[in-house]
């Protein structure tokens, strides 16, 4: 990736509507053969971005460049690029194979290549086969694949999809989130998503760009997202988290310390580079948390404090318990009243009946297990 | 909502008063004009209902035919043009704003609520040979010739004023006035529902507008376009008032036959089978399109 010039380059983009700016000020690279995730909750400025770079929105300020070119006078049909839309789009009045090859026929593709390029599609996405039948006889996720045969077919520059997954049941979603990655290594053509659904952009994505009021919040791979959040609002919106507001006191190069009211003093073994007795916020994750019966830490591993060397301690009752058959997740009272969600695998098939309402228990996370948050 | 086959009390007791009506003022008289379209003339007020296809026979006439026919020619020419300017501009209120979208239904339902006749003698007003559009044209003619004098040019003689009115243009004129209505309100209704994510599709893999008009939009809308030409086309056939008013000699259409037959040639029979052979038409197309829409819903 390194020398190789970027596919979109989005410069400095605004897009307002009346007063309001979806898209504020905008720039972002996106490599060629990148599987781009734009995540962000409703209303972010995620699809707005995505319609500019498809040309149905024209941006306020800044520049769209796809391959190198601006695409400032450039209608949504003289683009390189192909769009998989939310409701899919397919047309009702043609058949499948119709569908598919609607593209190549306004391009004036021949007849007989437009018909093996349409089957050629049809094999890619799996509904070889399909050709002659009507929109209406398609199950939902059929109906998908047609939409991305329909696009795959034009061979675009960049794929362009909008939340493409959201209209699917849960089982069919995970399947097609495996099929789409798989189906995007397979072609090599740059992919950019719209989701607001997490999972979907953590399984998929080569990098994320998470958005909030039309800003980027942050851009990074799923595991750099998910382990090293930039701010509160990546750490809260994607996946679940702990968080607890609190004074930075220490603060030295291999080690830290947080003053939290909530959950007392949290320590980090690396520095974090803050202004000493700055309001932070300190996220941890529920999965991050160990939880065990009082007393029992002490006896296996003989540490103070009742927990493991090194690792942060606290204390609480059980005020809440949700099984969702993989893991149990437990709402924990600490004793300054302050509440911490615990998630614990169910490893046998008798974990969860290790802890119960009204239960009191010990925590102990690792001194890297904590990220702080200065914003 | 509740069905109202679980109240069927109510639903007789709400029923009764507008079926009464219906069936007294409306079904009976009109099946004893369908018997009197079979029947003959006895004297001044009686007619024997003999039974006869006397009537429709005499109906089928060249004469009778050739009025019918250009019937047919005015009405269709009147519902193509209405289909011609009423797509675009219900194409127009669609992509409207929110904000400006029920100011121009409201645009397009005003005719509706003045008088028909007042329209056509407003109508009359303008397409009269000293009328506003003569008027109009007169001042731009001599505005442009004081230009031609300006520049050194000789001017163009005096402005003769058309003849707008009294002829079929008139007629055709004033017929599209009153339906262009009838057209665009089912029209719009069946874009309004149209995906416009379909049409972004389209335009997306490569598609110019036209070709997203006519490849997409038009075959999705046309259950629409189907209602609406024969909405405009079933009243255009039978209008009375506009040709009566607006046209010339030559330009008399059906129902001012059957008005003739009913009053000043005082022949109810022929008049009856007359009307009725418009309403036999009209049911063959509202037939077709049912079939149409059945076909189209199968499809969805």
């Amino acid at each position: 990736m390194e020398d190789k010039q970027p596919i979109i380059s989005i410069r400095n983009v605004s897009k307002r509507f009346g007063q309001v700016a979806a898209v504020d000020n905008v720039s972002l690279n996106i490599m060629p053969g990148e599987f781009f995730v734009l995540l962000g909750p409703s209303g972010c400025g995620k699809t707005t971005l995505l319609r500019m770079i498809a040309g149905f929105e024209i941006p306020t300020e800044g520049q769209i460049l796809i391959d190198g070119q601006d695409m400032a006078k450039v209608p949504p049909n003289k683009r390189p690029v192909n769009m998989v839309f939310q409701s899919y789009a397919v047309f009702p009045h043609m058949s499948v194979a119709d569908n598919v090859g609607y593209g190549l026929k306004i391009a004036g593709v021949g007849k007989a290549e437009r018909e093996s390029r349409v089957a050629e599609a049809l094999e890619l996405v799996k509904l070889d086969g399909f050709g002659t039948r009507k929109p209406n006889q398609l199950s939902g996720g059929q109906r998908q694949r047609v939409a991305l045969a329909r696009s795959l077919v034009m061979r675009p520059k960049v794929l362009l999809l909008d939340e493409p997954l959201s209209a699917l049941d849960a089982k069919l979603r995970a399947q097609m989130q495996f099929e789409l990655a798989d189906l995007q290594d397979h072609v090599g053509i740059t992919f950019i998503t719209v989701t607001h659904d997490q999972d979907e952009a953590l399984s998929m994505a080569g990098r994320i760009a998470v958005m909030n009021k039309g800003d980027i919040a942050q851009l990074a791979t799923p595991s750099d997202l998910y382990e090293f959040p930039a701010n509160r609002f990546v750490a809260d919106f994607v996946g679940s988290v702990n968080l607890f507001e609190g004074r930075l006191t220490l603060d030295e190069p291999d080690r830290a310390a947080v003053d939290c009211p909530g959950l007392g003093k949290v320590y980090l073994n690396h520095g974090v580079t803050g202004p000493h007795g700055a309001d932070v916020w300190v996220a941890i994750r529920p999965e991050k948390i160990y939880l065990h019966v009082p007393g029992a830490g002490k006896a296996i591993r003989g540490a103070a404090e009742d927990a493991p060397e090194g690792h942060n301690f606290a204390r609480g009752q059980i005020k809440g318990m949700s099984y969702l058959g993989d893991i149990t997740l437990y709402d924990i009272r600490l004793e300054t009243g302050a509440m911490l969600r615990v998630s614990r695998p169910n490893l046998s098939r008798r974990d969860q009946e290790d802890f119960t309402w009204d239960d009191r228990v010990s925590m102990h996370w690792r001194a890297d297990s904590a990220v702080v948050l200065l914003n | 909502m509740e069905s109202w086959k679980n109240h069927k009390a109510l639903f007789a007791a709400i029923a009764t008063a507008p079926l009464t009506w219906l069936i007294l003022f409306f079904l009976l008289p009109l099946g004893i004009v369908w018997l009197y379209s079979f029947g003959t003339n006895q004297g001044l007020t009686q007619i024997d209902i003999s039974g006869t296809f006397a009537n429709y026979a005499r109906a089928l006439e060249p004469l009778y035919l050739g009025i019918l026919w250009k019937s047919v020619l005015v009405a269709g020419a009147t519902t193509i043009i209405c289909l011609v300017v009423g797509f675009p501009v219900a194409l127009a209120i669609v992509f409207a704003s929110d904000k400006w979208k029920p100011w121009l239904l409201l645009g397009i339902m005003l005719p509706f609520w003045t008088n028909l006749l007042i329209r056509t003698y407003a109508l009359m007003a303008v397409l009269r040979t000293e009328g506003y559009a003569n008027q109009t044209i007169g001042w731009l003619h001599d505005k442009f010739g004081w230009l031609m004098t300006l520049v050194g040019l000789p001017p163009p003689g005096a402005y003769e004023p058309m003849h707008l009115l009294y002829n079929n243009f008139a007629v055709i004129f004033g017929l599209v006035y009153v339906h262009l209505p009838f057209m665009v309100l089912p029209l719009y209704a069946a874009l309004d529902k149209l995906d416009k994510s379909l049409i972004e599709a389209s335009l997306d893999l490569g598609a110019g507008h036209l070709r997203t008009l006519l490849m997409i939009v038009a075959p999705l809308a046309a259950p629409g376009i189907i209602s609406g030409i024969i909405i405009t086309f079933v009243p255009a056939l039978g209008a009375y008032l506009t040709p009566d008013l607006l046209g010339g000699p030559d330009s008399q259409m059906i129902a001012n036959v059957i008005e003739r037959q009913f009053k000043r040639a005082n022949d109810w029979p022929f008049g009856a089978a007359l009307s009725f052979i418009l309403m036999y038409a009209t049911f063959i197309a509202i037939a077709f399109q049912a079939m149409k829409a059945r076909q189209a819903e199968a499809r969805q």
